[in-house]
């Protein structure tokens, strides 16, 4: 065990490329950093800003989208709204105090594990530079525990009461 | 037999949504017909250790409006819950946060500078407000500012929620009165924990303006620029939230030309409301040329303020770095 601080990155990746580019990576038995844990899409245009927010904000330290090359997606342009949503998520992350390295996209095609595993090394080393985010919320949940407060139960006592 | 009992209490907000009730009109007067009005220190004198000493449960409707801020809306929120049957987040900032949640994008310690060392205050000592005072009658207490804002619901359990800022005040009477109603038993609530109050689906729905194919190769702001008013405002360039917005208020600012801005929070089954309009007004950016795309995005002067504008402590990271002191 070394003390180095090993990020974790979450990845997405789409069916059609990326996905398969990381298959043919382990396939072709070409060595990337083990900190990235991929989830696959059918597509990087299925990709709601949503999934990153929740991801950072649960504990990874950077989020990897991937998906295919500009002209090559499976569903005809939906890459194309990844590339926009990218452009405005990073620069809504940066407002928020997120660096913009903790955040990549890269287009890999499904031969491209070489490509893809270069980009997840060069990424898990900039993070690891950058150190943990460990977003923490102060500790307080999002919402607090409703538990024996009922309104309908507490509004039926409330008619008993009224009734007697 | 004695009345049901009513409070209405003021945290971190403006006072509009205390106006929007009163904006109910002959309704004010349903109210005070069915209810008993323990607690409302807009309406009528209060003191808190009257509240503390009432028992537990014996308020039947809380209206809570204000976010969380300090250790004064904390303890009288913790109070009121414990008071009350029904605990209801009233408006924006007890349900999402509110325009006072946009201070999580910042630190505390930079409000305070801009509060009372800026140019514009006129403030030679540089003094700054202080929790305790001592007084020869005795320690003054104001209330501590914390380092973010949370919504009602971050603080204590609540069971309904009515958005908007302010909360519409023909939504206000409805609600009001199906409470009525169900005290008669002559209706049912909804279940614990519902969004009452606004509708089941987005502003856009309730929104006249006619929709076409979305290509924005420019975004543009109501300042410099003066939008027709029969086509979508977001078509037009104008940045607008109704698409990820919920409804309920009929769609009022799109009717007078201005923008949704977002106050009656996310649409039903959306976690995070800015995410879900970054999404949607990023897919439809004109271009396929990063550069240009960037250019494009240049438009947008204030991507987190614009899309957390309400929302931002309750969003799913809830304050900038910053402001949780990392």
């Amino acid at each position: 065990m070394s003390d180095t601080f090993e990020p974790v990155i979450v990845g997405f990746t789409c069916n059609w490329c990326s996905y398969r580019a990381a298959d043919l990576a382990g396939m072709s038995r070409i060595k990337y950093a083990p900190n990235v844990r991929l989830i696959r899409l059918m597509c990087s245009g299925r990709l709601d800003p949503q999934f990153v927010f929740k991801a950072l904000a649960e504990g990874a330290d950077g989020v990897l989208i991937s998906g295919c090359h500009p002209g090559d997606c499976h569903y005809v342009e939906q890459n194309y709204k990844t590339m926009r949503r990218f452009a405005l998520l990073k620069r809504t992350l940066a407002a928020l105090g997120i660096e913009p390295a903790r955040i990549k996209l890269v287009w890999a095609s499904a031969a491209e594990g070489n490509i893809l595993a270069e980009e997840i090394d060069k990424m898990v080393a900039e993070v690891r530079a950058l150190g943990p985010l460990n977003w923490k919320h102060d500790g307080r949940p999002q919402t607090a525990d409703r538990g024996e407060h009922a309104a309908v139960g507490g509004l039926r006592s409330a008619v008993a009461e009224v009734a007697a | 037999m004695s009345k049901p009992k009513f409070a209405m209490y003021w945290a971190a907000a403006c006072g509009g949504c205390e106006i929007a009730v009163l904006n109910v009109h002959e309704g004010i007067l349903d109210v005070d017909a069915n209810f008993d009005v323990v607690f409302w220190p807009v309406a009528m004198d209060a003191k808190y250790k009257d509240l503390e000493a009432m028992p537990d449960k014996s308020i039947t409707l809380t209206l809570f409006n204000g976010a969380i801020r300090n250790d004064e809306n904390e303890h009288i929120a913790r109070v009121l819950r414990a008071k009350s049957q029904v605990l209801v987040a009233f408006g924006a900032c007890a349900t999402q946060g509110g325009i006072p949640g946009l201070g999580n994008l910042t630190t505390k310690q930079q409000i305070l500078d801009t509060a009372f060392t800026t140019v514009s205050t006129d403030n030679p000592k540089e003094l700054r407000p202080q929790p305790t005072f001592k007084m020869p009658e005795g320690t003054l207490h104001i209330p501590t500012m914390y380092e973010t804002v949370r919504a009602l619901d971050q603080v204590v359990p609540v069971d309904y929620y009515l958005p908007g800022c302010p909360p519409e005040s023909e939504q206000i009477a409805a609600v009001i009165g199906l409470v009525i109603r169900a005290l008669k038993g002559e209706a049912q609530l909804p279940p614990a924990g519902a969004v009452i109050g606004a509708a089941n689906s987005t502003v856009c729905d309730e929104c006249k303006r006619t929709r076409g194919e979305k290509t924005i190769t420019a975004f543009t702001r109501m300042a410099t620029f003066q939008p027709r008013e029969d086509q979508c405002l977001l078509e037009q360039g104008i940045l607008c939230s109704g698409m990820a917005t919920r409804g309920g208020c009929g769609a009022r600012c799109p009717a007078a030309n201005m923008p949704c801005v977002g106050c009656y929070g996310p649409a039903p089954d959306v976690v995070d409301h800015g995410a879900r309009m970054l999404s949607a007004v990023a897919s439809v950016v004109g271009s396929k040329d990063p550069a240009e795309i960037e250019r494009i995005m240049d438009g947008i002067a204030d991507p987190a303020g614009t899309f957390y504008r309400f929302g931002l402590p309750h969003s799913l990271l809830r304050a900038s770095k910053a402001a949780q002191g990392q």
